[in-house]
């Protein structure tokens, strides 16, 4: 055992925190899930990727720098310490380019991954439907091959798209064989979202932002480059997936580490109004955030080793999901009456974050599988019990 | 950045789970509870003949001069059987503090035979004031006031407190003061007084997090095969979730207290507070798999003929010996964010006149 970092990783970390500290913006930027916000938030990120800091762990040919797994934590950590905007490409960048690198042919690689590092293709997840959100093998959008036409006809509709309204391209799960198993008739389709018969509609979320999308599929015709991993194979590809979304390369832990160090400022401001009681809430936040963080070093170590964690993931979902709500709503308990107000509210402490952070906290144990679903997975997969 | 323990480690680690599985069987648990030391019968000198006992003793002393990271492992599988021996006071606590504080005399006199499985040392600190096994130990040190000693066990006198686990027999001590043996002046010896206290609350927390692991097992296949309305009942999405919490929680605890062994080990800065914050985390954790591993038993589990009782009720001691849950959030909530605003609890170790 060896908690240290090497020299080399401490070089990487020094240099990305000077980068940081020299470029990010003085004044947070406005809700990446508005329109306007979103086009300075791309701005954001372009600089991001011009300085070679956007996809710090793909290979240079990419846009990366070929990062260790190592140093992409060593990098998240940093970014988020200097308070660095959230990153509006990260369904593209965390989430279908793992998946691009471990099933993508050579072409849909080089056609899609240095677009996507550059966020000019922004790509939002076409995966729940209406009726099929965690349950995801009920998916019910077909894709029907057009054999003349050398492609797939798309029907259907997709829903809950995050961002969907602001992105140019979805990567979604469609049903190509109607006869199959429910999880093995699905296809994972690449689709620009400028195709005809593709109809987008911004839905308003919890918090007022225009996050949200549903997307219309009205026989819209894809190319056959445009399947990821093999007609039918979809489920097995979508796996991998989930497998990012509910691990750490979504939800680095540097991420709950800086807010958990905020919490602690907050409470120096605060906790003469507050209630005492409140002080082993804002410990047991910053010790939850701290665990999480020696969680990953273990996890990283294991992947390093070659012992990926599998459906242990699920695991680190429901602790950073939980851990997220709990520090905002205890920074909520120590704002007392200035909890409810919001950006634009003279009196507001920190054009009011902390309420803004707490109702996207609150979409955590929803999304990438509720956590209902995930405590399944862990008492089916991890401890073995039976399915029914 | 290597967050893993070496192949030798986990190696001995599985030589110790080997020897305990066939030493300290559930039965000999039991009969701990009514035999009259409340000790397993061989299990003591099977660990001593594999170098456990004597392994932070250092070699000069026959020990094995390992360190806190190769012992924390072991203290969990000790967790993992129950074990009824007094192993953390003796050799997570006792050894490495007589040999950082003793005189050379106290130590050729000790240190051999703790590390031979000769000697029993029992302990008690401030904030931990009940001695565990002070019945069969050889020799006692004993923190009183801003004291630290050692005593001859023969010299103490002793009456037990029973215990809500009748495997761990605990005592007060009364003595006179001229049969005590100096042991600590100085900021330096405070200094290891408090490392003692860190290294019995890191030893209780590996093994509630054995215990802890044990508990889980046994309930996941109870529930496998214990069959309700037609299926096992293991199959029903509300002890399914019982479980993954138990298992969430458990090994979140894990690296929390892996991590402060390795504070411990390579003496950090940070050490006191990375101790709190895995004795807090396990004696969390046991505590909820406890909770859950009876509810999911249901009725049997809550007789004393089925074996569960004597986990939980392990459990439940360690959860509350060196520094409670809410004892040590308290010394890191001190250390994160300074003194509170308002009034506080019993003084906390580190922030007294030792420190």
């Amino acid at each position: 055992m060896d908690l240290t970092w090497s020299e080399r990783e401490e070089r990487f970390r020094d240099e990305c925190r000077a980068w940081l500290a020299a470029n990010v913006p003085p004044e947070p930027l406005p809700s990446g899930d508005t329109r306007e916000g979103f086009a300075l938030h791309l701005e954001w990120e372009r600089k991001l990727y011009e300085a070679r800091w956007a996809v710090v762990s793909w290979p240079p040919e990419y846009g990366g720098r070929g990062a260790s797994l190592w140093e992409w934590l060593i990098f998240e950590e940093e970014y988020y310490r200097a308070g660095a905007p959230q990153r509006v490409t990260q369904n593209g960048v965390f989430l279908l380019a793992p998946t691009l690198f471990e099933f993508g042919t050579q072409a849909q690689k080089d056609r899609y991954l240095p677009r996507m590092a550059a966020a000019e293709d922004l790509w939002c997840q076409g995966w729940s439907e209406p009726n099929a959100g965690s349950d995801l093998a009920g998916i019910k959008s077909r894709a029907v091959r057009d054999e003349a036409a050398g492609g797939w006809r798309l029907t259907g509709q997709k829903t809950w798209t995050t961002r969907g309204a602001f992105c140019t391209h979805l990567f979604g799960l469609f049903r190509t064989d109607p006869q199959a198993e429910r999880h093995r008739g699905l296809t994972y389709f690449l689709v620009p979202l400028d195709t005809d018969g593709v109809t987008v509609r911004g839905v308003g979320r919890l918090d007022g932002d225009e996050g949200f999308a549903e997307v219309f599929f009205e026989d819209a015709f894809v190319s056959d480059d445009c399947v990821l991993g093999g007609v039918n194979e979809g489920w097995n590809v979508a796996m991998a997936t989930t497998s990012s979304e509910r691990g750490l390369t979504l939800r680095s832990p540097g991420r709950f580490t800086a807010t958990a160090a905020r919490l602690v400022e907050l409470y120096h401001q605060r906790a003469r109004e507050a209630d005492p009681s409140v002080r082993d809430d804002v410990i047991q936040g910053w010790m939850d955030a701290e665990a999480y963080r020696l969680y990953t070093l273990a996890d990283v170590t294991n992947i390093v080793e070659g012992r990926p964690p599998g459906a242990r993931s699920s695991l680190n979902k429901i602790w950073w999901s939980e851990l997220d709500v709990r520090l905002h709503e205890t920074a909520l308990a120590l704002l007392g009456a200035h909890g409810e107000l919001v950006a634009g509210a003279p009196e507001a402490v920190e054009g009011g974050a902390w309420m803004k952070g707490y109702q996207f906290a609150l979409s955590g144990p929803i999304y990438a599988g509720t956590n209902e679903i995930q405590r399944n997975v862990i008492a089916e997969r991890v401890l073995g019990l039976p399915r029914r | 950045m290597r967050f893993a323990f070496t192949d030798e480690q986990l190696w001995f680690r599985d030589a110790v789970r080997d020897l305990l599985d066939k030493e300290c069987p559930p039965e000999a648990v039991r009969y701990a509870w009514v035999n009259h030391d409340g000790r397993a019968d061989h299990a003591w000198e099977a660990l001593a003949e594999m170098g456990v006992i004597g392994l932070t003793v250092s070699e000069a002393y026959g020990g094995l001069g390992l360190t806190d990271l190769d012992l924390v492992l072991l203290l969990e599988e000790t967790g993992r059987v129950a074990l009824p021996e007094p192993i953390v006071e003796t050799t997570a606590v006792a050894a490495p503090l007589l040999e950082a504080v003793g005189s050379d005399d106290l130590k050729a006199a000790w240190l051999p035979r703790i590390a031979a499985g000769e000697a029993i040392v029992a302990v008690g600190f401030v904030g931990t004031p009940f001695v565990l096994h002070a019945n069969v130990a050889d020799l006692l040190v004993l923190e009183r006031e801003d004291r630290l000693f050692a005593l001859p066990a023969d010299r103490a006198t002793i009456e037990q407190q029973p215990s809500v686990d009748g495997a761990r027999r605990l005592y007060t001590v009364d003595w006179n003061r001229n049969d005590e043996i100096p042991l600590v002046s100085g900021t330096e010896g405070w200094h290891q007084v408090n490392a003692a206290f860190d290294r019995g609350a890191l030893g209780t927390a590996a093994q509630l997090l054995g215990l802890a692991d044990h508990l889980l097992a046994v309930t996941v296949d109870y529930v496998k095969q214990r069959e309700q309305f037609g299926v096992p009942v293991g199959s029903f999405q509300a002890v399914k979730h019982h479980l993954a919490d138990a298992l969430l929680q458990l090994e979140f605890a894990r690296p929390v207290v892996y991590h402060a062994a390795y504070s411990m080990a390579h003496g950090l800065d940070t050490r006191s507070r990375d101790v709190s914050m895995a004795k807090c985390y396990a004696s969390r954790a046991a505590s909820l798999v406890a909770r859950k591993a009876l509810q999911c038993h249901g009725a049997i589990g809550y007789t004393v003929e089925y074996d569960l009782h004597l986990w939980m009720k392990r459990v439940w001691a360690l959860a509350a010996s060196w520094g409670d849950a809410s004892y040590h959030r308290r010394r890191v909530a001190l250390d994160v964010l300074g003194p509170p605003t308002g009034p506080s609890g019993p003084e906390l170790r580190n922030r007294s006149a030792h420190a």
